[in-house]
């Protein structure tokens, strides 16, 4: 099936990131059910900032964390794929573009891109 | 109180404000953080870390629900998304120079013009306006779903429009939230769209515009899984029901209620920054 109006690709689109949403909210769950089981009953600490240790911050480290089976590690790979729905929204408008041959747009549409995937990947430092 | 005990009560009351914002139409993201700084005295970075990842949760959730409809304007969306990525990105490093309290000062004063914004009517457009050109040029005029067919309407104003959008992204990075209420001022009042269209296409740009800001922030370490966790789930979980709930409940009352939630809560964050409380 190949949509070619805006309407057909968007209605496409939304199915996907309800998909992507309900995906990562399982995720969440998993690692959240797992991290009370195990630190359920330690006290509660986010009074103060600390910041998260680094292998929370990447997502290499991220990525270590969920094949070590680390449960915050699971919860925030969870993040990662929700902020990821929005990253695959552009992504999938550009295609949409790409595919009217929409030359401004298809520019717009990946300056957005390149800024969401900039911001996950890299961060601002 | 353990962990336990305080994943449960703020998943609770996550799932009240995401209910109400969801019954309301105004968001949920905007009680979020003085629920979990004021009530539950989180510190405001993990709840402005939180709060964007629960944001993106009901963005990209309703999402499909918005597009049945037709009134999202892609290219709009796509054009002004352009000026909220890069205000999210500045935002979230200037976050790093602003004091707490400064920060509390700042969100008391976008609760209170939500709170107006929210009670007030939209705005009428006149179709009879000639074409503005630049729209014309970046082809942004478009059609809405109306009972007799489809309704043509006209874009105006967009760099007054792209302005406030580079605004709303700052303020979505910096505090935590959708900004919905600066988008829709943006293209409802500025840009002289229908209303349908504004919300719309405001719903596409909070996922896309809280997902710049959220980026940063998990490498900045202020996104604590063990708060996204209740938070998400929570206000997604809140949102779902109160779409269920949409048609059979009295909308106004229910608004009037939410605004004056949101007024007290205003209140208490303004206090809160300028006694430096948080």
């Amino acid at each position: 099936m190949k949509p070619t109006t805006d309407d057909a690709i968007e209605r496409e689109v939304g199915l996907w990131l309800q998909i992507g949403v309900l995906l990562a909210a399982g995720v969440v769950l998993i690692g959240g059910v797992a991290y009370l089981i195990r630190s359920g009953g330690a006290p509660f600490t986010l009074h103060t900032f600390k910041g998260e240790p680094a292998e929370l911050r990447s997502l290499g480290g991220i990525a270590s964390g969920v094949a070590a089976l680390d449960s915050r590690a699971i919860i925030q790979l969870g993040v990662v794929l929700l902020i990821g729905t929005p990253i695959v929204r552009v992504a999938l408008t550009l295609v949409g573009f790409l595919r009217q041959r929409d030359r401004l747009y298809v520019g717009l549409t990946t300056l957005v891109l390149g800024l969401l995937l900039f911001s996950l990947l890299h961060g601002t430092g | 109180m353990n962990t336990l005990g305080f994943t449960l009560l703020v998943a609770a009351g996550s799932l009240g404000a995401g209910l109400l914002g969801a019954l309301t139409g105004l968001g949920g993201g905007i009680v979020i953080i003085p629920m979990l700084t004021v009530l539950f005295g989180i510190d405001l970075r993990y709840a402005i870390g939180a709060s964007l990842v629960s944001v993106i949760a009901t963005s990209s959730g309703a999402a499909a629900a918005y597009v049945r409809e037709g009134f999202t304007n892609i290219r709009l969306g796509i054009l002004l998304e352009v000026a909220t990525t890069i205000g999210a990105l500045s935002g979230a490093v200037l976050a790093a120079y602003v004091s707490t309290s400064a920060l509390g000062v700042l969100f008391g004063l976008v609760l209170l013009y939500t709170a107006y914004a929210g009670s007030r009517l939209p705005a009428e457009h006149l179709d009879s306006d000639p074409p503005d050109a630049l729209a014309t040029r970046l082809r942004l005029d478009s059609t809405y779903p109306a009972l007799a067919g489809p309704k043509a309407y006209r874009v105006r104003k967009i760099p007054a429009g792209f302005a406030l959008m580079y605004l709303a992204g700052v303020l979505s990075a910096l505090l935590g939230i959708g900004s919905g209420a600066v988008k829709v001022l943006a293209m409802d009042r500025a840009m002289g769209l229908p209303f349908k269209v504004s919300t719309t296409t405001s719903n596409f740009m909070i996922g896309v515009t809280a997902a710049a800001g959220a980026g940063v922030y998990l490498h900045r370490g202020y996104i604590e899984p063990g708060l996204a966790f209740p938070v998400m789930l929570g206000v997604l979980g809140g949102a779902m029901l109160g779409a269920r709930l949409l048609s059979t409940t009295r909308t106004q009352v229910l608004r009037t209620v939410f605004t004056l939630v949101v007024v007290v809560l205003a209140v208490e964050m303004l206090y809160k920054g300028l006694t430096g409380g948080l």
